[in-house]
């Protein structure tokens, strides 16, 4: 009987289109939106990724992201290596300073300055130069969306070329010297990201007293990084953060502080519900057309077990041909999006969410008809 | 005997030609067997007492036509003859099983497999082709959909519509559609058929030929016809034929279609 439930669906070609479509628009809605979101997201931990051989981050209690520096007195950095556990612990200064260019652009932009022996917490892709070359005097490397965005420097003629090896610049009115260009993971904040020794950041950064601003630390073999973070906090008092804790302090920060959890959220929710309305109106409306004909097949000798499972049928086979077009058309689009510089994330997991979030529309619309199918009395068949 | 013994001044409206016209069903089994059936719609004030006390044998083989005006409740007796309607009092019998005490599942198994239907509207589901149409109470049976169609098929070429197995309903005419409508009530060979005003959608012509086609179906066998008509040209294929009004049965006659059997199988 499935495949007959199939066959009557698909042959009331206006209804099956109509209903094919809402679930589609929905899907597209719902994936599309969670993939940007997701996007989004993945792009608050870009610093963590791009710093991957740390377990565990030490900060001042007071930090709320990645991007909120609170300096902690140099003192730290010692007393964390001394807490069991640790393997190896090295300072990292993070900032923001005024950046200008030999064109006299000026920019705010992020300075990471990284153990001056180990270079520890380095670039990890470099495009031109290598971390070494970080050795040189006033040498800084910069990120290549910088380099080619916000730090291209402008000709007399007008038009922009990117920042290159040999470029030199000013930060905070020091002289730096650019030997080396790297590609770190897009991120959700927008600064150019300048890297380079620790003890030339702290000759850059205005004079204050504290200045360190994490103290990245490597667990020994065989401790868990949740174990080490739990031992600096007992140890020392400051805040010691694994690597996805991290992430998800700035990832919530952020989505609460901007908003953007709410506003994908609307959309996402958006697309549920008309979704729900296109599809439960309709598949409503093409039971209740039908009307007479499942009342002819009850009459026949269909149980209503079976009517339910023809009606499940048909919004099964629909919440599945909607759900692949939209994700279709959903990762087509996020392809051009990518392209265009939007976050776009489209997880295995995202997409059976959304494959979920369909069925949930098919079958709330599908308890409506069933309702109306098992209230059909077969009797109605003999009424003119 | 056919007429019912019992309740009441039932008895003393029916006809003897109704008593005796049984030669030909005498001694075959009753199928359908009705005592004081009743049935209300409504409650209070504006209740509407379809049955009040309803006796109805049909026997095994025969073509029983209930006629009446309208509004007398022919289709309510069908409706519980056929089990898609609980009746209020009375009992009823259908093949030896009484509905009330079978329960709605049972209930439910028992018309797919026992009770065939045509409707005065077809009913015929228009995106499936006939043949699909046909093969619909084979598959409600639970036979496998290959098996299905092969007998469906079969059924309708029984019924002279075999080159047209994969049309949809659509392109086929009234008494087309009908005798598509006849092939699904056939299909899965019921003991009890039961129609509702199968030629009121029908030319003249061709309503004879659809009840030419139930008469050749009925003669012969064991299945018993139940039918619902005011298309007067067509009572000659009644065995017998109920009168109804206002929710009674006032009288039972004897048509001809035993004779029509007759020369139907003599011609055979």
């Amino acid at each position: 009987m499935n495949f007959l439930a199939i066959k009557m669906l698909m042959g009331d070609r206006l209804k099956y289109l109509g209903l094919l479509i809402g679930l589609t628009f929905a899907a597209t809605l719902i994936t599309q939106q969670a993939a940007i979101f997701m996007g989004y997201t993945k792009r608050m931990w870009a610093f963590i990724d791009d710093t991957p051989h740390v377990d565990v981050w030490v900060m001042d209690p007071q930090v709320r992201f990645t991007e909120d520096p609170k300096p902690l007195q140099e003192t730290a950095l010692l007393r964390v290596r001394a807490v069991e556990g640790v393997e190896w612990a090295l300072p990292m200064y993070r900032n923001n300073l005024l950046v200008q260019l030999a064109d006299g652009t000026q920019e705010f932009s992020t300075i990471i300055g990284v153990d001056d022996a180990t270079l520890m917490g380095g670039p990890t892709r470099m495009i031109e130069g290598t971390l070494e070359d970080l050795r040189q005097g006033d040498g800084v490397i910069v990120d290549k969306a910088a380099a080619n965005g916000d730090l291209a420097m402008t000709l007399p003629d007008g038009t922009k070329r990117p920042l290159r090896v040999g470029d030199s610049l000013s930060i905070n009115d020091n002289f730096a010297r650019v030997v080396g260009i790297c590609d770190n993971a897009t991120a959700f904040y927008w600064q150019p990201v300048i890297y380079t020794t620790y003890g030339r950041a702290v000759r850059f950064a205005p004079p204050q007293r504290k200045q360190l601003t994490y103290v990245l630390v490597k667990a020994k073999e065989g401790e868990s990084a949740e174990a080490v973070a739990a031992n600096i906090t007992a140890r020392t008092g400051l805040a010691a953060r694994t690597r996805s804790d991290f992430g998800a302090l700035t990832m919530w920060y952020t989505l609460l502080k901007t908003g953007i959890l709410i506003n994908f959220g609307i959309t996402v929710g958006l697309g549920f519900v008309i979704g729900l309305l296109v599809c439960g109106q309709t598949f409503f409306t093409y039971v209740s057309d039908n009307a007479r004909l499942f009342a002819a097949l009850k009459a026949l000798g269909l149980s209503n077990v079976r009517l339910l499972g023809m009606i499940f049928t048909q919004v099964v086979v629909l919440g599945l041909l909607g759900f692949g077009l939209g994700a279709g058309i959903a990762s087509i689009s996020g392809r051009f999006m990518g392209l265009a510089g939007v976050g776009f994330h489209l997880p295995w997991q995202l997409l059976v969410g959304a494959c979920v979030g369909i069925m949930l529309i098919c079958l709330a619309s599908a308890m409506l008809a069933a309702v109306r199918v098992l209230r059909l009395e077969p009797g109605v068949v003999f009424k003119a | 005997m056919v007429v019912a013994p019992g309740t009441g001044n039932m008895q003393s409206l029916m006809s003897d030609s109704a008593a005796n016209v049984t030669s030909a069903l005498a001694g075959r089994p009753i199928a359908v067997r009705c005592r004081g059936v009743t049935k209300t719609y409504g409650k209070g004030g504006s209740a509407v007492r379809a049955l009040r006390g309803v006796d109805l044998d049909v026997h095994q083989g025969e073509m029983m036509m209930l006629v009446g005006p309208s509004g007398c409740g022919k289709t309510t007796l069908i409706s519980v003859v056929a089990g898609v309607l609980d009746r209020d009092e009375g009992e009823c019998t259908v093949l030896g099983e009484d509905f009330k005490k079978l329960g709605a599942d049972k209930t439910t198994a028992f018309r797919a497999k026992n009770v065939g239907f045509v409707f005065q509207a077809f009913n015929l589901i228009p995106t499936l082709t006939i043949a699909e149409n046909v093969s619909v109470p084979l598959l409600i049976n639970g036979m496998r959909r290959s098996e299905a169609l092969r007998q469906a098929k079969q059924m309708l070429d029984r019924v002279g519509l075999g080159t047209r197995v994969n049309d949809i309903p659509s392109r086929l005419s009234g008494g087309q559609q009908q005798r598509v409508a006849i092939s699904r009530a056939l299909v899965h060979k019921p003991r009890l058929l039961v129609c509702d005003e199968p030629t009121s959608a029908l030319d003249h012509a061709t309503g004879q030929k659809v009840m030419e086609l139930l008469r050749e179906v009925a003669s012969g066998g064991d299945l018993s016809l139940v039918v619902v008509t005011h298309d007067q040209r067509i009572f000659e294929f009644a065995d017998r034929m109920a009168t109804m009004d206002d929710g009674h049965i006032v009288s039972i006659t004897t048509g001809q279609g035993h004779k029509i059997s007759s020369q139907h199988v003599e011609g055979k």
